[in-house]
């Protein structure tokens, strides 16, 4: 445990009961006091706070910052307008992905990249072995940065107090610079929850204060400190890929429902001719989301069986707080791969039934 | 700090009972339940069903995780909570009370002596956890 990566608010996740975890090599709070369940449903119907200053920043600045990094990720970053981000994936040549991540547009000569933390070394070597001649600048500043993010139908009344810029005024994945109880801040209306909320970039050295801050504004509204547990089951209710179980080197983005981010007429860019090659000729797999019918529950790795056979696995599998379901995300042969398709789980030896639904099996309302 | 009750006998697997005549309760300990977190699912055999002593019964899921539930002492189920079934939180919330799992009718009540006291479980999780 002595080599366990921290982030600026470690000392305080202990002080709320924090139920500390090794997190590919951080040591982060899993779930607090209150609990996985309490901590997701605050979300879906109050706010939730979350920690995510393990997450990696890395600035491009220079004026070949938009084709640079449009020639290393899936989607167009020529689309974005100055205050504005998008979700996006950095691919290697046989298609798949070596990350997920958002690019934020600061200005044209000035892009700024948030990707996974347990991934960010692999692809700090990646994004720079791809400089070559490009007129770039590139800084891995992960450590001067924390991240939070406050999530959920209140989070915008509970931020909004914290700050004089017009919340109202930034739209879904849009962001502004400003600050935030007097600390200056990137305020970005992102997520990985389904709500509705911010994730506010600040200084390593403020976390502490904007962390109890934000804590403390909220408490009227019932906000809650949400641990890895809670952001894990929100993100699965929302059908969100995560990297090492939907995403991963030998996985197209494609399979994994992401064609929504593959600009495959942009350019070209790294794995784009494999992409392009999957796509006219259709994919073997595919992801979908299911429902287990029979009672029990899925866990990430069970085999996935039709008709007897081991045709599939199991990338994400959980109690859905919320929904109050069992539900999973799991890669079938593309011809199972249709909504009402009955499949079975092997849980631990048993072949329980589980039915294919649409996702996200958890919309908000607008 | 877990709550250990001293009337119980512990396993070292984290499970507890509670002896009346000849029958056992069981359920898992407060150690255990805190470990887990939120329990969502329960497991559990069925009246009539027998087993050895350290045999798995069933499974405890939480939202996170699964742990097989392991009888302490041999025998024969002579009644399972189905309550829990509805309200698996309380293994979370009264995992001595409400939260009982099985009742087993021993094959030989004498091997709860080997089982740990409430002091020797405390040592045991000291030590241990």
């Amino acid at each position: 445990m002595e080599n366990l990566k921290k982030t600026p608010l470690n000392e305080v996740h202990r002080a709320l009961g924090g139920k500390m975890v090794d997190f590919g090599g951080w040591d982060m709070p899993v779930q607090y006091s209150a609990g996985v369940i309490a901590e997701h449903l605050a979300t879906r119907e109050k706010a939730g706070l979350f920690d995510v200053s393990h997450m990696g920043e890395i600035h491009v600045d220079g004026a070949d910052a938009i084709p640079f990094i449009n020639s290393i990720t899936t989607n167009d970053v020529t689309k974005l307008v100055d205050g504005q981000a998008h979700y996006s994936a950095l691919t290697n040549e046989r298609g798949g992905v070596i990350d997920d991540l958002l690019v934020y547009r600061f200005a044209e000569n000035k892009l700024f990249l948030v990707v996974n933390a347990g991934t960010q070394d692999k692809d700090w070597d990646w994004i720079s072995s791809k400089r070559g001649d490009f007129d770039v600048d590139l800084r891995h500043a992960s450590v001067d940065y924390c991240q939070i993010a406050i999530q959920g139908p209140k989070a915008t009344e509970i931020l909004q107090r914290l700050t004089k810029t017009d919340l109202s005024a930034i739209k879904y994945y849009h962001f502004a610079t400003g600050e935030v109880d007097g600390v200056s801040s990137i305020i970005s209306r992102t997520g990985y929850t389904g709500e509705d909320g911010f994730e506010v970039y600040a200084d390593a050295t403020k976390a502490v204060q904007l962390w109890n801050k934000m804590l403390q504004t909220g408490n009227g509204e019932g906000i809650l400190p949400c641990g890895l547990a809670a952001r894990n089951t929100l993100r699965l209710e929302s059908a969100m890929s995560l990297y090492g179980h939907e995403l991963g080197d030998d996985i197209s983005p494609l399979e994994a429902n992401l064609g929504w981010i593959c600009k495959l007429n942009k350019g070209e860019f790294v794995g784009r001719d494999v992409l392009l090659k999957q796509k006219e000729e259709g994919l073997d797999r595919k992801l979908v989301g299911f429902e287990m019918v029979e009672p029990g529950i899925a866990r990430d790795g069970f085999p996935v069986m039709i008709h007897g056979e081991k045709l599939g696995v199991v990338t994400s599998g959980s109690p859905a707080p919320y929904l109050k379901k069992n539900i999973g995300l799991a890669f079938v042969p593309l011809e199972f791969a249709n909504v009402g398709q009955e499949i079975k789980i092997d849980v631990r030896g048993r072949l329980l039934t589980a039915v294919i639904v649409p996702t996200p099996f958890y919309k908000r309302e607008k | 700090m877990s709550n250990i009750q001293e009337n119980l006998r512990y396993s070292k697997d984290h499970e507890w009972v509670s002896v009346e005549g000849d029958v056992a309760t069981v359920g898992i300990t407060d150690y255990a339940q805190e470990a887990l977190g939120d329990v969502v699912y329960v497991e559990l055999p069925k009246s009539g069903d027998t087993f050895a002593a350290h045999e798995a019964v069933g499974s405890v899921e939480s939202v996170k995780a699964v742990s097989e539930i392991f009888t302490p002492i041999g025998g024969e189920v002579v009644e399972v909570n189905d309550a829990i079934n509805d309200a698996p939180e309380s293994v979370n919330n009264d995992c001595y009370g409400a939260g009982w799992m099985i009742k087993v009718k021993m094959n030989n009540p004498g091997e709860t002596d080997a089982m740990l006291s409430g002091v020797e479980y405390e040592e045991y999780l000291s030590a241990n956890a």
